[in-house]
C-alpha cells in the first residue's frame, strides 16, 4: 500500500505543479494586456535574453552546423547519398536544432539567472518591498522578462539557423570539397517558408516557456541559499523539459498533421 | 488610528498569531517586542497584506485593510525592511525614489532624483552615495537608504522592522535617533518591531509585548518597567527563568 501511496502522492503533488504552472502563465498574460508596463525593464530584459546570449547561441550553432555536416556526409556515404550535405543541414538546423539547441542554451543561461535573481530578490524580502511601493511583482518582474523572451529568441533562433547553416557551409566546403555556390543555391532553393515558421513559431513558445519557468521557481522560492539553489535548478529541469514536450507538439503540429 | 482584532494566522500546525488585538493610535510610535519566531513580523506583514490573516479583521482609519484601492492603501505606508531589501540592479537614488519614478505618485526624474538627494541628506548620507549601488554600502548606510526611501513620498504611517539588528551600537543608537526624529517631525503613525531594547526606549511611545501569539501587555513606555507583567518583565530584564521558555 505505501509504494501505491507515494505513487500517488507524487503524482498529484506533479499536477498541483503543473496547475500552478499554468495559473502562472495565464496571470502573466493577462498582466501583459494590462497597465501599467515598465519600459525601462522590458528594455534591460531584451538586453539581456537577446543581445547577450548572441555569444553562446552563436558557438553553438556553429559547431552544431559544422558537425551536423559532418555526420551527414559520413552516414550519407554509405549509400551514396553525400550530395544532400546542404538540404538535410538546412532542414535540420532550421526545423529541429536551431530552436531545440537555442531554446536550451537559453534555458541555462536565461531561465537560471532569472530564477536566482527572484528568488534572491524573495529571499532578501525584495518583492514584499516591491509590494510595499504599490508596485505589483507579477508586471515589474515577470511581464518584462516573458514579453521580451517570447520577442527576442525567434530572433535568436533565425540567428541560430543562419550561423548553423554557415557552420554546415564552412566545413563542408572547406573540407569535404563541396562547391560554395552550389552548396548555398541548394541550401536556399530547399528550404520553404513553413520551415522557417516553424523554427521562429517554436522560438517564441520556447521563449515563453524559458522565462516563464525562471520567473515561476524564482517568486516561488524556498528560504535562504538552498532555496535559491533548489528554485534555479528547478527552474532550468522545468524549462528544458517544457521546450523538449513543446518541440515535440509543434514539430507535430507543423510538419504532419 | 491602527486596529487589529482577533488576528489569528497559522503555518501549518504552528499557530503564529492566536487572536491579536492591538491598537496604534494616529500619530504615536508603538514597538511591539518579544522574541525570535513569535510573529511580529507576521503581525506587520498582514497589516500590509503581505501575508493573509486567517481571521480577525483589521482596520485603518476606520476602514478594512483589505478592501478598497490597493494602491492607494499602500500609498499611505513606508516600510523600512530588517535587512533593507534595497533593490540591487537599481542605484541607491532610484531605490529611495522608486514610488515617484513610477505609479500614482510619479513625478519627473530630475525632480525624484532631487527629492531622493534630500532624503538621503535627511538620514545623513552625502549626495555622492545617489549613484553608488546597494552592494556598494556598508550594513548602516543600506539601513539609512532603506530608511530614505520609506519616508521619501511622506507617507502618514511607517513600519520599522527590526531596524538596527546587525548593526554596531554606535550605528544603533544613530538610526534609533533618526526614526524617533523623522516620526516626529512627519506626525506619522510609527510601528516598529524589534527586541532590541535601546531602541524600544528611544523609539516607542507606547509598547506591546507579544508572546504565545498574543498580546501580553500594552502601555506607555514610561509604564514598562513598573508593568508586573512577568512576560514583559522578563524579557527586559533578559533572565532565563520566567514563563517565556529558554530553549537551551
Amino acid at each position: 500500500m505505501k509504494p501505491l501511496a507515494l505513487i500517488g502522492r507524487t503524482v498529484m503533488a506533479a499536477l498541483a505543479t503543473i496547475g500552478r504552472i499554468a495559473l502562472f502563465g495565464v496571470e502573466a498574460i493577462s498582466h501583459m494586456l494590462r497597465p501599467p508596463f515598465y519600459g525601462r525593464e522590458f528594455l534591460s530584459a531584451l538586453l539581456n535574453i537577446g543581445w547577450l546570449s548572441l555569444p553562446v547561441v552563436g558557438l553553438t550553432a556553429v559547431f552544431t552546423g559544422g558537425a551536423l555536416a559532418l555526420q551527414i556526409y559520413a552516414g550519407g556515404s554509405r549509400f551514396n547519398a553525400e550530395a544532400v550535405v546542404p538540404q538535410i543541414v538546412a532542414v535540420g538546423m532550421v526545423r529541429e536544432l536551431g530552436p531545440v539547441l537555442v531554446g536550451l542554451m537559453i534555458a541555462a543561461r536565461v531561465t537560471s539567472s532569472i530564477a536566482a535573481e527572484i528568488a534572491t530578490m524573495k529571499v532578501t524580502e525584495q518583492i514584499d518591498a516591491l509590494v510595499t511601493l504599490s508596485t505589483h511583482p507579477m508586471k515589474y518582474l515577470t511581464v518584462p522578462r516573458v514579453l521580451a523572451a517570447v520577442l527576442v529568441v525567434p530572433l535568436l533562433v533565425g540567428v541560430g539557423d543562419i550561423i548553423g547553416v554557415f557552420g554546415g557551409y564552412a566545413v563542408a566546403t572547406g573540407t569535404l570539397g563541396f562547391n560554395p555556390a552550389g552548396y548555398i543555391r541548394n541550401t536556399v532553393n530547399f528550404l520553404e517558408p513553413l520551415d522557417i515558421i516553424s523554427s521562429l513559431t517554436k522560438g517564441a513558445v520556447f521563449g515563453f516557456a524559458a522565462a516563464l519557468m525562471g520567473c515561476f521557481h524564482g517568486m516561488n522560492s524556498g528560504r535562504g541559499a538552498m532555496g535559491v539553489g533548489r528554485a534555479t535548478k528547478s527552474a532550468v529541469e522545468g524549462a528544458a523539459i517544457l521546450i523538449l514536450a513543446a518541440n515535440f507538439v509543434l514539430t507535430g503540429v507543423f510538419f504532419t498533421l | 488610528m491602527i486596529e487589529m482584532k482577533g488576528i489569528q494566522k497559522s503555518f501549518g500546525s504552528n499557530h503564529v498569531l492566536r487572536g491579536l488585538n492591538l491598537s496604534i493610535p494616529k500619530g504615536t510610535s508603538m514597538v511591539i517586542i518579544g522574541g525570535s519566531g513569535t510573529g511580529k513580523s507576521i503581525a506587520l506583514k498582514c497589516i500590509l497584506g503581505l501575508v493573509k490573516q486567517d481571521s480577525g479583521s483589521i482596520t485603518v482609519d476606520g476602514k478594512d485593510a483589505g478592501t478598497g484601492d490597493r494602491d492607494a492603501f499602500l500609498a499611505r505606508f513606508g516600510m523600512l525592511f530588517q535587512g533593507g531589501a534595497l533593490f540591487d540592479s537599481l542605484p541607491v537614488w532610484q531605490n529611495v525614489a522608486f514610488r515617484l519614478l513610477r505609479g500614482s505618485l510619479k513625478r519627473p526624474r530630475e525632480e525624484a532624483r532631487e527629492i531622493a538627494i534630500e532624503k538621503l541628506r535627511r538620514v545623513g548620507l552625502k549626495s555622492d552615495v545617489a549613484d553608488r549601488f546597494p552592494a556598494e554600502l556598508s550594513g548602516g548606510m543600506a539601513k539609512r537608504v532603506g530608511l530614505a526611501r520609506a519616508i521619501a513620498a511622506e507617507p502618514e504611517i511607517i513600519f520599522f522592522d527590526e531596524p538596527t539588528t546587525g548593526l554596531d551600537p554606535i550605528m544603533s543608537g544613530v538610526i534609533n535617533e533618526l526614526i524617533r526624529e523623522i516620526v516626529v517631525e512627519m506626525g506619522a503613525t510609527a510601528m516598529t518591531i524589534t527586541h532590541d531594547m535601546t531602541s524600544v526606549r528611544a523609539i516607542a511611545d507606547n509598547i506591546a509585548m507579544l508572546h504565545d501569539g498574543v498580546i501580553q501587555w500594552t502601555g506607555p513606555v514610561s509604564q514598562m518597567d513598573n508593568s508586573g507583567n512577568p512576560y514583559l518583565d522578563q524579557f527586559i530584564q533578559g533572565k532565563a527563568d520566567g514563563p517565556i521558555e529558554a530553549v537551551r
